[in-house]
């Protein structure tokens, strides 16, 4: 039997980083108020009185030096989990994510490679305004040689910051920061609960070392009627507008949005014939237009109804007007019901 | 606008105006090199590598020579070499002289689609390759490649790459001259200018971090330290104490802007270290014993835990730019043989002429020697195949995107191959 824990996001990604700082002398910590403090969201609490000062420790403010030292580090043979305090300010390392940790080992033909897992809390609901609510995986995903991976609840965020540090490849890790405590529906004003009184299996973690693969999506609910495609904090609220609109829906949950599970995407909507995909970013050049394209593709000969994208409007994240814009499930459950009715 | 005229005469403030800044000459005007001090060879201090930088301010406003016009080696700096271990340097320069020009030719001739030359420069990078030692990680710039010559790098694998042909080593992924040498500490190089100034501060924290004894270096251009990674290099290494040796290749042009776009003029680049808080050294980089001097004591210093070091290697950018650039266009046509710090071969060539271990008779031999390698390097490439004639096998090109292909890249192999296999078909029938 494995022992397991009731953890809420913070902890299970904390648990991760202890576990393998604790295997392997190669990782270490470090980003902005990650070391002494413990991170201005908690994740690395701890680790710095546990595992030692050069173990886990404060930078300077500088995303591009936090990201560019750590390709150095990683080169050398390190295993560097550098955090980037919010995914919004990911931008100034852009260049050195870009140019260099995604293409290092492509460039020299294998001779250097730089594995980094880049952690970093993104996505909204929060009323973080412009700068603390993007959600920037599809910039991530354009770049080949990057992994992007996203987890919605604790169990998955564990398993896969694990993989992730393991994985050989540049991995971007964005944890959605609105479900860090809780899950979240998208119905604001309904009373939150934590991960531990949530009643989900999820929030149950194994203490120890555990794996969830990269690169394998994970069916959260089965059905018939329709494939709804969800990541990250859209999971939950999909569970939500999957509820309100009464269709038995078919929910996957991506987990990594590089490497992409293919073959779970085209499985589900050659049996439902109908898609619905669902996520916080802006809808133009939004992942969904990848994810929607694919599927055209690969099920087109299946497909009974247009595949419909739920998504952000084309704007910076608002302030005043979150949940205008914030994709909740009321829009959820009219893109189902808009497919499931077509014709 | 009468309204806006008015309002602006009636001001009694005086009118503002932006500064632009313009070179010395341009290929209209006299050479003009009356900015540049050279002081005098061996008459800067060498502080000890323990020594706090607070005492070492003064250092970036000198210039650090032991060359002096007598072709002697003066002053504290000189390292102090066997005349064999110089004949060595003056080889690998001659050499990397020798490739420059073939390989250049060989552009001409369509032969390879880029080239770039360090002219003027040898001295820096093939100093610096042998006073470091092996496992030492240099993160060089496209000016380089005295380091590899230094250290008896294959030539003929340096051609296959410029040419990307069939025994490229880097499978014909990476535009020519942007090598990457893993077994002869030479860090893979990319377009992008400045970004791996931070990656050598990792990785000098990394062997700090693992309690090991290598230390590394790293090199910007003069027109480099404008981009952002100079400054997180320079504060990550004063933050963390790195046992690097940062280093900037002040040749004078960022292709055809002076440098004085990227510092003040009459400010050393060196003086840059001083607001990061540790030591910055201006040196003489067509100095061969300067720079070999320089970087023993930054070596010593990130050796033993005295921190980083910033070189401004003061040097002249004697060719253009590229293989795409015609500096007759931008600056005097004659410059380089103003320069007033010579050339590096023929000022260690004077040095071990007047210590009586080399003469003009040798030296050209040694020239004759060099050139015929190249030559036989670049047929053997040839043999191989020059670019578009040759090419590695297909897969190469899907490899190493990650560590293992993902579905769609063997999808798109697999595309490839059927398209491929179809075109030869097709040309077949025809």
């Amino acid at each position: 039997m494995t022992e397991t824990k009731r953890m809420n996001m913070i902890q299970a990604l904390n648990s991760a980083l202890d576990v393998k700082m604790g295997q392997d002398e190669d990782v270490l910590v470090f980003g902005e108020d990650v070391g002494y403090f413990g991170g201005v969201f908690r994740v690395t609490e701890g680790l710095q009185a546990k595992h030692g000062l050069k173990r886990c420790f404060d930078a300077p403010l500088t995303e591009g030096g936090i990201i560019g030292s750590a390709i150095g580090m990683a080169a050398y043979g390190l295993k560097p989990v550098p955090e980037i305090q919010f995914a919004d300010y990911i931008l100034p390392a852009y260049d050195q994510l870009v140019s260099e940790a995604a293409r290092l080992r492509y460039r020299s033909n294998g001779e250097f490679s730089a594995p980094v897992t880049v952690r970093t809390p993104y996505g909204g609901g929060i009323f973080g305004g412009q700068t603390h609510s993007q959600s920037p995986e599809a910039i991530f995903a354009h770049v080949t040689g990057l992994k992007t991976v996203i987890p919605s609840n604790p169990y998955d965020a564990k398993g896969l910051l694990i993989a992730s540090i393991e994985c050989e490849d540049p991995v971007i890790f964005l944890e959605p920061k609105r479900l860090y405590n809780g899950p979240f529906y998208g119905r604001p004003d309904e009373e939150l609960k934590t991960w531990a009184n949530s009643g989900l299996a999820t929030a149950d973690v194994p203490v120890g070392h555990y794996e969830v693969p990269l690169g394998r999506a994970s069916l959260v609910r089965e059905g018939s009627e329709v494939t709804v495609l969800a990541y990250g904090t859209m999971v939950h609220v999909a569970e939500a507008g999957i509820a309100d609109a009464g269709v038995d829906a078919e929910l996957i949950d991506l987990r990594s949005i590089v490497p992409l599970d293919i073959d779970a995407i085209t499985a589900s909507v050659r049996k439902t014939g109908r898609c619905v995909i669902l996520h916080e970013a802006s809808r133009f050049g939004g992942f969904g237009g990848e994810l929607s394209a694919l599927v055209q593709e690969r099920c087109f000969d299946y497909l009974r109804a247009p595949i419909e994208r739920v998504a952000g409007y084309d704007m910076p994240y608002p302030h005043a007007f979150e949940w205008d814009y914030f994709p909740g499930p009321i829009r959820l459950a009219e893109a189902i019901k808009a497919a499931v009715e077509y014709r | 606008m009468p309204q806006e005229d008015a309002r602006v005469t009636k001001s009694n403030l005086p009118r503002l105006e932006l500064h632009i800044p313009e070179p010395p000459s341009r290929p209209d005007t006299e050479v003009s090199f009356a900015h540049v001090n050279r002081g005098e060879a061996g008459a800067v201090r060498r502080p000890d590598i323990a020594e706090h930088e607070s005492n070492m301010r003064d250092l970036p406003y000198e210039l650090i020579r032991v060359l002096d016009d007598d072709d002697r080696a003066v002053g504290p700096w000189d390292p102090k070499l066997a005349p064999e271990t110089l004949i060595k340097g003056l080889r690998a320069m001659v050499l990397t002289r020798a490739f420059d020009d073939r390989l250049f030719r060989a552009h001409r001739q369509g032969k390879t689609s880029f080239y770039m030359k360090s002219t003027g420069e040898e001295a820096i990078s093939a100093a610096q390759s042998m006073a470091l030692d092996k496992g030492d990680m240099f993160f060089p710039t496209y000016r380089a490649m005295a380091w590899l010559h230094a250290r008896n790098y294959p030539l003929t694998t340096l051609c296959n790459q410029i040419f990307s042909n069939a025994e490229d080593p880097l499978a014909g992924k990476q535009l020519p001259i942007l090598h990457s040498a893993r077994e002869y500490d030479f860090y893979s190089i990319s377009g992008n200018l400045g970004v791996r100034f931070v990656h050598a501060v990792g990785w000098a924290m990394a062997s700090a971090y693992k309690n090991d004894t290598k230390i590394s270096l790293a090199y910007v251009g003069d027109g480099t330290t404008a981009e952002g990674d100079f400054h997180e290099a320079m504060t990550f290494a004063a933050a963390y104490r790195a046992p690097t040796i940062l280093c900037v290749t002040n040749n004078q042009y960022a292709i055809s802007s002076f440098a004085g776009f990227a510092a003040p003029e009459r400010l050393p680049f060196a003086a840059k270290a001083l607001a990061y808080g540790f030591p910055g050294i201006k040196v003489d980089g067509n100095d061969f014993l300067a720079v070999w001097g320089a970087t023993q004591w930054a070596a010593e210093r990130a050796r033993t835990n005295n921190g980083p070091t910033l070189i401004e290697f003061y040097t002249y950018r004697a060719e253009g730019h590229s293989t795409s650039d015609d500096p007759s266009a931008y600056r005097p046509k004659d410059e380089a043989k103003h320069w007033p710090l010579g050339d590096p071969v023929e000022r260690l060539k004077d040095h071990l002429i007047a210590l009586g271990a080399w003469d003009e008779e040798r030296h050209a031999a040694l020239e004759a020697e060099l050139k015929e390698k190249v030559k036989i390097a670049v047929k053997e490439a040839e043999a191989i195949g020059t670019l578009g004639q040759s090419k590695p096998p297909i897969e190469e090109m899907f490899e190493d995107v990650f560590a293992e292909k993902d579905w769609r890249l063997k999808e798109q192999l697999r595309e490839l191959k059927r398209r491929r296999a179809g075109d030869s078909a097709a040309g077949e029938g025809a």
